[in-house]
């Protein structure tokens, strides 16, 4: 989809989550179609209509994003929901530079659902992209008419007046005017067009860019005041904990409670309705225990006697369905990119060379499992939730509780802090549970998944099944790459009949090496379970798959893996996809916007090459890997250090050069990036979800186990300064660490790993 | 009847013996600062202080806190916390915060005990502390931080 005109002026009609990543064109969704819990955001509201509002009301408020009390006390809106990537400092950030507010009277909201704020779907590192202009612009309508303010309070222009550190001034005498003596007038005035607005410069900026920006919610984290959504709390408020089906659309035969009834403090049990296709963001089923508290209603399940009918799913073995990954790129079904012709370049070829890679099913295991909480009062909901989806968390509950379409505005979704998000909140299966079980029992409900919950009842990052394979030509010049892959698509998780793999935009089809024969396809597989999308999607395996390709073909043509990589990619360039009869999607941004640049990439890996001291001598044992990945619109190269000790494993060192354009907040920049490498170690070393008769088999921490402190090392981010407009941080620090690390041990050890987790080898 | 010393207060409770210190001190109580992150003891976000001893109190059973002093992330409030929560904020350790309490209650600890912990003493006593946000370098950064701030003090 593109935007042709900017963002912030026209809230394109932006199909949410599934749609960007093109799931739907595999799904067989036509585009601009209504998806379930995914919606269409309407232009945002518009500045006329905010004036009527100003002139009933004390307050200052231009625009939907900011508004200034009578005292002075600037409200700045956080529509966007904070799961530890610094949005909630960030955000505001850009609203009080630009109308030169001091942070130190700056309260920052967070918002509700409401359609008024565009988008509030926090995926797809995208919060930055999608509101960097028109949050500017909602700090420059405030200063303007704060300027216009003072002029008339001051009986000058408007151009005599200077606005600094939530004051004006009038200039060239001493008389100052307080923001908050400026809100009575500035509230009377006529609000400027957008488009008409005077943005800052670079060198005006007062915190963009600054290194001094402390955590906004920091201090209250360190002391334990800040509410998540397991936190919420009020009078009257019941606990449910649900016993769901163990396999995917199977459900309750038969269940005796009469034992859970005995256990002090439960108050009744629930039948949840069973799930049927498609699973979307649908409950699940299953027996709710609804409890004084949370002990009783987790003794209160373990003591339901359930009957289970597991259904269609039953059968599925996660070992057994990697033949069938294997047999369906015997014949691919979906070319995603052409160029040149592979085959023929198999038969000139002086050399061929050949690898397959596995990625196995991973869990988003966020610290906070999912928790919600309903209350339904007088035909008014009300839900708080830890979601990063607030109008879809609405529209669920809409739909859950058959309420008409008029009346989504009585649905008030409350966003609580998120301990933790990487796509699993954006999934409001469990908002759905909470508001049907509040309405079922009449009695408000918190909902809270436990450990095993969470990890078996996911949205799981699918498995994928990779043959990737190049051919030389006698100058050991690289001439063709042929990238297969097969998983079970997120799409089937909205269409069952959905079988064709994605997504290939994300890591695979957008390949950047400038090789003249380049095949790019996909293979069908059946779904068996909920299938999501989970920190930086298909580009972890897409990435693992191509960045450990690339560094066998430069061990292949007895060349430095830096050097090669920089050859692979070749001259400056933005790649132009549609050549190769690509339709790529740009993560839902115009290309010419937004180029895939050969350069930028070029300039990560030579930046991180050099940081790093890559080529240095090593100690004996010691070595390097390195990848390189553009994903989000950012340009990530990482280099990975380890060391082997009696056939053990140990990341020393991890290295990370970064361009994401403009940078606004660069220690929140830098902590994503260092968050990102460690989510990438997890997955790399440990992480692998299976199912056997199709129930997920890992059910805490001992079977799921994450990066640990004594696994870390540290890291170093290197930021490219950039004015180039900023794309996104949370996610595009993931991909390239998998491959530099499996990299790095073949440098160390000649042992080539194509298969994660490590552990399964005993190296880690 | 089980009756402890809980952030400087007298607390009772009457129940079953085997529920949890983290959902009476969460629930009961109303501090929800400790939080629930595994229920078997292996990520620590649920950690307090148990006569000074850091614990998984989702695992630490009522019968277990009789007549003990319990402290929560509420009632740290000694030079060493001072010192390990101003380091947090310092080199703005946080990412989401969920596992922060429990992570700052095992830092206060190990720092009680060590006054100037290496690099592996920091890893094994912050070990049993997981991050899904993987703030762990800086962790250790700021437990070295506020060592060196409480030897400047002392």
């Amino acid at each position: 989809m593109k935007d042709t005109q900017s963002p912030e002026l026209i809230q394109p009609l932006e199909i949410e989550n599934v749609s960007r990543r093109r799931f739907l064109s595999n799904a067989g969704i036509a585009s601009g179609s209504f998806v379930l819990g995914v919606q269409l955001s309407p232009a945002i509201a518009s500045v006329e209509n905010q004036t009527d509002e100003v002139k009933t009301s004390d307050n200052f408020s231009p625009d939907v994003f900011v508004s200034i009390e009578p005292d002075g006390q600037v409200k700045i809106i956080c529509h966007r929901s904070e799961m530890g990537q610094g949005v909630r400092s960030t955000l505001p950030l850009l609203v009080a530079d630009e109308m030169d507010a001091d942070w130190s009277r700056v309260t920052v909201e967070q918002a509700i659902g409401d359609q008024k704020y565009g988008s509030q779907n926090t995926d797809g590192s995208r919060s930055v992209r999608k509101n960097y202009l028109k949050l500017k612009q909602a700090g420059a309508i405030a200063k303007t008419m704060l300027t216009q303010a003072a002029a008339i309070a001051w009986k000058v222009k408007p151009t005599s007046v200077e606005i600094k550190q939530h004051k004006a001034l009038l200039k060239g005498s001493n008389q100052a005017l307080d923001f908050g003596q400026l809100v009575k007038v500035a509230a009377t005035l006529q609000v400027p067009a957008r488009d008409q607005l005077q943005l800052k410069n670079e060198n005006e900026q007062v915190y963009i860019g600054k290194e001094d920006i402390k955590l906004l919610d920091g201090e209250l984290i360190t002391q334990g005041q800040t509410t998540f959504g397991f936190d919420v709390d009020f009078e009257g408020l019941k606990v449910a904990v649900i016993a769901r089906p163990p396999v995917v659309f199977g459900k309750v035969k038969s269940f005796d409670a009469s034992e859970t009834m005995k256990v002090p403090g439960v108050i009744k049990v629930v039948e949840l309705p069973a799930l049927t296709p498609p699973a979307a963001f649908k409950m699940l089923g299953g027996i709710a225990v609804i409890a004084e508290h949370t002990y009783a209603a987790i003794k209160g399940r373990e003591k339901l006697k359930i009957e289970w009918e597991h259904g269609t799913n039953q059968n599925h073995q996660t070992q057994a369905h990697e033949q069938v990954f294997r047999e369906a790129l015997k014949k691919p079904s979906t070319v995603v990119r052409k160029r040149g012709d592979y085959s023929s370049a198999e038969k000139s070829a002086s050399k061929t060379f050949e690898a397959d890679y596995y990625v196995p099913g991973l869990a988003h295991a966020t610290m906070e499992p999912p928790a919600a909480t309903a209350r339904i009062k007088d035909e008014k909901v009300e839900v708080w939730a830890c979601t990063q989806t607030p109008q879809s968390a609405q529209a669920n509950v809409m739909r859950t509780l058959n309420f008409p379409q008029e009346k989504i505005g009585n649905i008030e979704v409350n966003v609580t802090l998120l301990g933790g998000g990487f796509g699993r909140k954006s999934k409001p299966d469990y908002v759905a549970e909470a508001a049907y079980l509040a309405d079922e029992s009449k009695m408000p409900i918190k909902v809270l998944w436990t450990r095993e919950d969470e990890l078996q009842h996911g949205y799981y990052h699918s498995p994928s099944y990779q043959k990737l394979a190049a051919t030389f030509d006698q100058n050991k010049k690289v001439t063709g790459w042929h990238h297969s892959m097969v998983n079970h698509p997120i799409g089937s998780t909205f269409n069952p009949a959905a079988k064709t793999a994605g997504s290939a935009d994300l890591g695979q089809g957008d390949m950047m090496f400038d090789i003249p024969n380049i095949l790019v396809d996909l293979g069908d597989t059946e779904t068996f379970y909920r299938i999501g999308w989970v920190r930086s999607v298909t580009n972890i395996n897409n990435a693992f798959a191509a960045g450990s390709f690339a560094d066998e073909l430069a061990h292949e043509a007895g060349k430095d893996p830096k050097d090669f990589l920089l050859e692979l990619i070749g001259k400056d360039q933005a790649v132009d996809f549609s050549k190769d009869d690509y339709k790529y999607g740009n993560y839902g941004e115009d290309i010419n916007q937004y180029p895939a640049s050969t350069a930028r990439l070029k300039n990560v890996i030579n930046l991180v090459a050099e940081k790093s001291g890559w080529g240095k001598k090593l100690p004996e044992g010691r070595a390097m890997g390195i990848a390189a990945h553009r994903s989000f619109l950012s340009y990530v190269a990482t280099v990975v250090e380890v060391s082997v000790n009696k056939g053990r494993i140990k990341i020393e060192a991890i290295h990370s050069a970064v361009d994401v354009g403009k940078v606004l907040n660069p220690d929140r920049v830098r902590s994503q990036m260092e968050g990102a490498a460690i989510f990438a170690a997890s997955l790399a070393l440990y992480g692998e979800i299976t199912a056997e008769n199709g129930q997920i088999q890992q059910s805490n921490f001992h079977d799921y186990p994450l990066a640990r402190m004594t696994d870390i090392p540290e890291i170093q981010t290197h930021i490219v300064k950039s004015s180039e407009l900023p794309t996104g941080i949370g996610e595009p620090g993931v991909p390239p660490f998998a491959p530099a690390l499996c990299n790095a041990i073949f440098a160390a050890t000649g042992k080539r790993y194509r298969r994660l987790p490590l552990k399964q080898f005993g190296i880690v | 009847m089980t009756k402890f010393t809980l952030n400087g207060k007298t607390v009772t409770y009457k129940g079953d013996a085997n529920k949890t210190l983290l959902w009476f001190v969460r629930e009961d109580e109303g501090l929800t600062g400790s939080k629930f992150g595994c229920g078997v003891a292996m990520c620590g976000a649920c950690t307090m202080h148990l006569n000074g001893n850091p614990v998984r109190a989702c695992s630490t059973p009522m019968s277990a806190v009789n007549g003990a002093t319990v402290t929560t992330i509420e009632g740290i409030s000694s030079k060493v916390a001072n010192a390990v929560q101003s380091a947090w904020e310092t080199l703005d350790v946080v990412q989401c915060g969920y596992c922060q309490s429990g992570q700052i209650m095992s830092a206060v600890a190990l720092l009680k005990n060590n006054p100037s912990p290496s690099d592996a003493d920091i890893d094994s006593a912050m070990n049993g502390n997981l991050c899904r946000c993987a703030t762990y370098h800086r962790i250790r950064a700021a437990i070295h931080n506020a060592a060196s701030q409480l030897a400047k003090e002392a």
